[in-house]
């Protein structure tokens, strides 16, 4: 093969990043699609130019339209901030997946990875199954100071970690997951309340069936915050993955950079948690499809995962509210229905962004 | 020009380097030679401030390297490090544009100078037409070769090198060679291989359990009485008629006369 003329390679470096942005924006759409869709799917169907009115008229007050006050009620109070919180949480989870896979520079590394999960996990059930307490702001509360809890163990855990690359950390993480999983399970079985115990297990799979106003502001202004800070920084995110002696070459300090983005990332995902509780599998599998169709460079990456993952959760939750309604299922177990079989199959195509090596 | 001057690194209770010195001028390759666990790659890692000195001072062109931020040595070391596994989903043209970091910084893009000084370092690695694929797809030379391009798009006045030859065939360890000194004015190099070293090394230092055994140029230092000592080998120089150095080498038995391995390159 013929080598390209230099000003065609030139130009095909600047057609790659015009497609990251075109992407960006289609995904955009369709994300604001699904979320329109979503609202309009219930029990009580409401009609999409009636949901866009009724939101223009909360919004900006354009006028009311011919709707009747419990469709309105329906669309503001119930079904609206339902599908923000999924959306929200989506994106975190995902663009949480992208990041320590990077960091952690191995593709089977997802936003639990220092414990989180386990560590709101345990907060729950110890407020709910030995306190007895039951409003979901508690729960919220509970798991936000376990996750903390869980990551500080686990950096206090992996100790001179800066010094030994992320794996000490990610054993530590491993460690203090099981360890946390041990105690949950132990709070469940021997608790005597089988309704208090169920509640718990339902949290676990994660939920969006009763989503706190303020669990979503929280969780919705960490997530622009820390998005926006991360698609800025992307490139430095780029070096890491690459290899320390590129991150160097940058100017990084790639040891102490890593620690503090995998702490600002758990950060983000210990709030979405508290809201939303362990939704799995959009932060492992998301990542890679991001990666398949956006390329390598996160600049591009973090903003495909946040809107693949934003889409993927809306669409899960509302098959999980309304596949068997009135009956609600945990929204982790379509996610795991959706992610397991997806993830196979990436793992099957030979150009798969998962790492065999 | 790099200045190391009694260089000092520890671990814990060990001593990884000790007391160090060496000087790699301008324009000159400078390599760095000595058996496993001689302590090569920690002086690499403590020439760009990724290993911390216990004592010691390393200059860069005359600036303490302690007290420059980061991005100043950036902008003045490239490093190339032995290729582990980078990320499989980058493509050879981000990892190359990342040696642009250091320069534009993250918020900004090099803008149309930097693509063009992209394209012309793939080029001069021979990956044009290949920028656009994965770092999966490609063999362990062809990772070597992405990070020498990177290197090359850093446009940095010093380069360091571990062990750039490690999986490449004889073709491309060659190619490898020729582009050194259009890399940076200042090259240093880890190196195993002696007759490599020997070819294209204007100055080596030869360590030895972390310190320094000998510095000066291969002729001078690749001779019995110096490497038989480190390599704890018997070292057989041979003239050879296009006035390169041939070593080969043996095990050291004096009972049982063994064969020389030789060792011929190109």
């Amino acid at each position: 093969m013929t080598a390209p003329a230099l000003h065609e390679v030139v130009a095909s470096i600047r057609r790659g990043r015009r497609r990251g942005a075109l992407l960006t924006v289609g995904l955009a759409a369709a994300a604001a699609i699904a979320a329109l869709v979503a609202v309009c799917i219930g029990p009580v169907p409401i009609a999409p130019g009636t949901v866009v009115g009724i939101i223009a008229e909360g919004l900006f007050s354009t006028g009311r339209g011919d709707w009747s006050d419990s469709a309105q009620q329906i669309v503001w109070a119930t079904r609206l901030p339902r599908v923000a919180m999924a959306l929200v949480a989506g994106a975190v989870l995902a663009v949480s997946g992208a990041m320590l896979q990077a960091l952690v520079r191995n593709s089977l590394a997802d936003p639990y990875l220092l414990g989180l999960n386990s560590g709101a996990s345990t907060g729950v059930a110890l407020v709910v199954l030995v306190f007895g307490g039951g409003s979901a702001l508690l729960f919220s509360g509970a798991a936000l100071a376990g996750a903390i809890g869980a990551v500080v163990l686990v950096l206090m855990l992996a100790g001179a970690a800066n010094r030994r690359g992320p794996l000490r950390l990610v054993l530590a993480g491993l460690a203090v997951g099981y360890a946390l999983n041990a105690a949950t399970s132990f709070l469940v079985f021997s608790s005597d309340s089988p309704e208090a115990a169920r509640s718990v297990l339902f949290w676990l799979l994660g939920s969006l069936a009763s989503v706190q106003p303020i669990a979503l502001a929280a969780a919705a202004i960490t997530a622009a915050i820390g998005l926006g800070i991360l698609i800025l920084i992307a490139p430095m995110v780029d070096a890491l993955a690459a290899g320390d002696d590129s991150a160097r070459s940058a100017g990084i300090d790639p040891e102490r950079t890593r620690i503090l983005l995998m702490v600002g990332v758990s950060a983000m995902v210990g709030v979405t948690v508290a809201a939303v509780g362990g939704v799995g599998f959009i932060g492992l599998v998301v990542p890679h499809l991001a990666r398949r169709i956006a390329g390598g460079r996160h600049r591009a990456v973090l903003p495909v995962s946040a809107l693949l993952g934003a889409i993927l959760l809306v669409a899960a939750d509302t098959v999980a509210r309304t596949a068997f309604a009135p009956q609600e299922i945990p929204v982790g177990v379509i996610t795991g229905i959706i992610g397991a079989p997806f993830l196979l199959v990436l793992l099957r195509t030979p150009s798969s962004s998962i790492s065999t090596s | 020009m790099i200045e190391a001057c009694d260089v000092t690194v520890r671990a814990g209770e060990r001593v990884l380097l000790d007391r160090v010195s060496f000087r790699a001028q301008t324009g000159e390759v400078t390599g760095i030679v000595g058996p496993n666990g001689s302590g090569k790659t920690t002086l690499l890692r403590a020439l760009v401030r990724a290993a911390p000195l216990s004592a010691g001072r390393i200059a860069l062109d005359g600036h303490d390297l302690r007290i420059r931020p980061r991005r100043w040595i950036a902008r003045r070391v490239a490093e190339v490090g032995q290729r582990s596994q980078p990320d499989p989903s980058l493509r050879i043209v981000d990892e190359v544009s990342l040696g642009g970091l250091a320069e534009h910084g993250v918020l900004r893009s090099g803008g149309a100078g930097f693509d063009q000084r992209v394209a012309d370092a793939l080029d001069a690695v021979e990956l044009s037409h290949r920028a656009f694929d994965r770092l999966s797809t490609l063999s362990g030379g062809e990772l070597q070769r992405v990070a020498l391009a990177r290197a090359l798009a850093q446009g940095a006045s010093h380069v360091l090198l571990d062990e750039p030859t490690n999986h490449l065939d004889i073709r491309h360890r060659l190619e490898i060679m020729s582009l050194l000194r259009l890399i940076a004015p200042t090259v240093v190099i880890v190196l195993h291989d002696l007759e490599l070293a020997a070819q294209v090394c204007d100055h080596v230092v030869v360590l030895q359990r972390g310190r320094v055994a000998g510095s000066g140029s291969p002729a001078e230092l690749f001779q019995p009485h110096l490497l038989d000592r480190v390599y704890d080998v018997a070292t057989h120089v041979h003239p050879s008629p296009d006035g390169r150095t041939r070593l080969s080498f043996s095990l050291p038995s004096p009972n049982t006369p063994s064969s020389p391995t030789t060792k011929d390159h190109p």
